[in-house]
């Protein structure tokens, strides 16, 4: 889960990291009150995730309330690669005299957490890593000693922190090693980390990623949104307690198991295909589960044909047609389907769809013949037009 | 032969008195599994289907002697039953729950790696089983039979669609291992590699990977240094989007990192061939053993 700037700023406030003074906004008039409250000069930041938004017009700087306005509404709405704007931070504006570069990363190689501190900060950390090095100093933590001072210090002279930093940058990464921690995080990046002419360092901006797993012990978290990521599909499906990826193309999959459902994409995409999304039913499916996932795969208007691939273990066949005879009653699909049943109660399964006759539904007895005809159809139907 | 769960393996699931701990505990001891006991706290003195149940792992391990542990218990209480099977002196633990904090998986998975011959398979995996031997987790055991082909697999029903593959063309299997799909693995790919170039009946392994994190390349690796029989090897996820998260925790492509081309190429260049989808697989399973 891939927190806002701003999210991942008041995360870090909550640790004692410190950050500019902000407020979001979600409307102009929120933003002109949230730029009176924080003081001019003020920077109105879009909210969204991608780097670079800075360039594409995302971030501007406000010395007036009628600059804070003209800006909030210039951002808000605006499109920046594809996402749209629904949310401003607006924030003090700050004095920099250098950009230092902050992240600790979770290491699965090594499994353990990596931390990374360079000097060079306000750039891509990946082209610095590239060419400059040794500019780029790191260590891994032992995740059950925690991080310890001297962690901090290695850094800071491998690097070559100016000396009057050395001691607030070591206590400053032992506060973004507990916010790491503490909160669950894969991944924490502060970029740039700045110096202040006060010789002060703040994290001027915040790039967070949580465990979705753990978001059980931290409500809070799981209660953050960020509509600009969100995909209708995807909402619809989480409510239904379904796991599901939007894709672009035409052929709606869904399977039972994460890997048999990526390797269905695959031998679709290999076909000639182009699959619509990732839907996993999950071990197990249930009627129900089928029926919601039906409702989700058709829910996408560019679909023009949809591949059932499953391979029973836990998952019944004979429970999958039920679904599937269920589903055909409750939203008459006006695509084709194809349908592979195979493992356990796979021969009652397909009887009862072949007694049921669903209009459009055809069953094929591999894997890869079922995605060969699949695309075969899709190549052939018309997208669905709203009803 | 086989590796990991066989005759010998005697069981103690932890979760046993929940509803799917009960059902795949005793599907299990159907199979032929000797499941000799189970943990639940608070309901010892218990019996499921005449399998005592026991209030904690070192009460278990003191009257039934298991020498392998199946954790069934929900997420947020799974890294604790592992570390107390761990504690109780159990040395072969099999974790199927999903969904376990990836912060508990490291703590867990470090504090294991400073004991002695302490053997974490999963989280999130469907468990091992032997034909003919021992089934220790979910894995549905009708749809194969004893034989020479080693399977490692990140996944649970693609692992069965590739088994399945393999059992129509007449192979049968030494060992299935489902090593899990999250980030953190209790073992990789290497350790059960490993195990299957020192088991005898063993002639090849498939391996099936997929995207994130560089567990299949450093399998590469280890298998052009040190695994003298011939490895298939199979990738899902070539049309994966960058960033999403595809079902397993562990399953992302991160920025360039973790692709499955990246990982096809890696095996291939170590001598690994790859089959394109799983009917490949059994493909060139039947060439290289020449059935």
């Amino acid at each position: 889960m891939d927190l806002l700037e701003y999210q991942g700023k008041q995360l870090f406030a909550r640790h004692g990291v410190p950050v500019p003074a902000g407020r979001p906004a979600a409307t102009v008039d929120e933003a002109v009150t949230a730029a009176d409250s924080v003081g001019y000069p003020c920077v109105v930041k879009a909210q969204v995730q991608i780097g670079g938004r800075g360039k594409l017009g995302g971030i501007k700087l406000a010395a007036t309330r009628e600059e804070a306005r003209e800006h909030a509404g210039a951002i808000l709405g605006m499109d920046i690669r594809g996402l749209r704007v629904h949310e401003v931070w607006i924030e003090e504006a700050s004095d920099i005299e250098a950009e230092y570069y902050a992240s600790i990363v979770f290491d699965r190689s090594a499994k353990a957490p990596l931390v990374l501190f360079s000097t060079k900060g306000g750039v891509d950390i990946e082209q610095v890593a590239e060419e400059d090095p040794a500019a780029l100093a790191s260590l891994h933590v032992d995740p059950l000693l925690g991080y310890q001072q001297f962690h901090g210090r290695r850094l800071a002279f491998e690097a070559g922190v100016d000396a009057d930093l050395v001691r607030p940058l070591t206590a400053l990464l032992a506060k973004l090693y507990d916010a790491f921690v503490g909160e669950d995080a894969m991944l924490i990046e502060v970029n740039p980390l700045i110096v202040t002419p006060e010789r002060e360092l703040r994290a001027l901006d915040a790039k967070v990623t949580l465990d979705g797993n753990a978001l059980f012990r931290h409500p809070d978290n799981a209660a953050l949104r960020n509509p600009s990521a969100e995909d209708a599909q995807e909402e619809m499906a989480k409510e239904r307690g379904l796991i599901y990826v939007k894709l672009d193309g035409d052929i709606g999959i869904l399977g039972n198991g994460a890997g048999l459902v990526m390797s269905t994409l695959d031998v679709v995409a290999q076909a000639g295909g182009r699959p619509a999304n990732f839907l996993d039913a999950g071990g197990g499916s249930k009627a129900d589960a089928i029926v919601a996932a039906v409702e989700v795969i058709l829910s996408d208007e560019k679909v023009r044909a949809v591949l059932f691939n499953i391979f029973g273990g836990i998952t019944r066949c004979d429970e999958v047609a039920k679904g599937l005879i269920e589903a055909f009653e409750r939203v008459q699909p006006r695509v084709p389907f194809v349908v592979r049943l195979d493992g356990t109660n796979d021969e009652e399964g397909r009887r009862l769809l072949s007694d049921a006759q669903l209009p459009g539904l055809e069953v094929e007895a591999t894997m890869l013949g079922a995605a060969e005809r699949v695309v075969e159809l899709a190549a052939g139907t018309p997208a669905l037009q709203p009803r | 032969m086989s590796i990991l769960v066989d005759r010998e393996t005697r069981l103690c699931v932890s979760g046993i008195t929940g509803r799917e701990g009960t059902f795949h505990a005793l599907n299990n001891k159907r199979y032929g599994t000797n499941v000799v006991s189970g943990v639940t706290p608070g309901k010892g003195g218990q019996a499921v289907d005449g399998i005592p149940v026991f209030n904690t792992f070192s009460d278990a391990v003191e009257e039934t002697e298991p020498n392998t542990a199946m954790v069934f218990v929900p997420a947020r209480f799974a890294a604790d039953s592992i570390l107390e099977a761990a504690e109780a002196g159990i040395r072969t633990i099999v974790a199927i729950t999903e969904g376990i904090p990836a912060h508990d998986e490291l703590r867990v998975s470090s504090h294991l790696h400073g004991l002695d011959e302490v053997r974490l398979i999963g989280p999130n995996c469907p468990g091992v089983l032997s034909p003919g031997k021992a089934n220790v987790g979910i894995i549905p055991a009708a749809f194969f039979r004893e034989g020479n082909v080693g399977v490692v697999s990140r996944s649970g029903t693609l692992t069965y669609q590739i088994g399945n593959e393999l059992a129509q063309r007449g192979f049968g299997n030494s060992s299935i291992v489902g090593i899990g799909g999250d980030p953190v693995p209790g073992s990789s790919f290497i350790d059960v590699l490993a195990l299957f170039e020192a088991d005898p009946e063993t002639e090849l392994v498939v391996m099936s990977g997929e995207i994130g994190g560089s567990a299949e390349e450093e399998a590469a690796e280890f298998i052009a240094d040190n695994v003298s029989k011939p490895v298939v090897g199979y990738i899902a996820g070539f049309t994966a989007p960058p960033g999403k998260t595809m079902g397993h925790a562990g399953a992302i492509v991160s920025g360039s990192k973790g692709t499955a081309r990246a990982k096809a190429e890696a095996l291939e260049a170590a001598g690994v061939r790859v089959g394109r989808t799983p009917t490949e697989v059994s493909e060139i399973a039947v060439e290289i053993l020449d059935i």
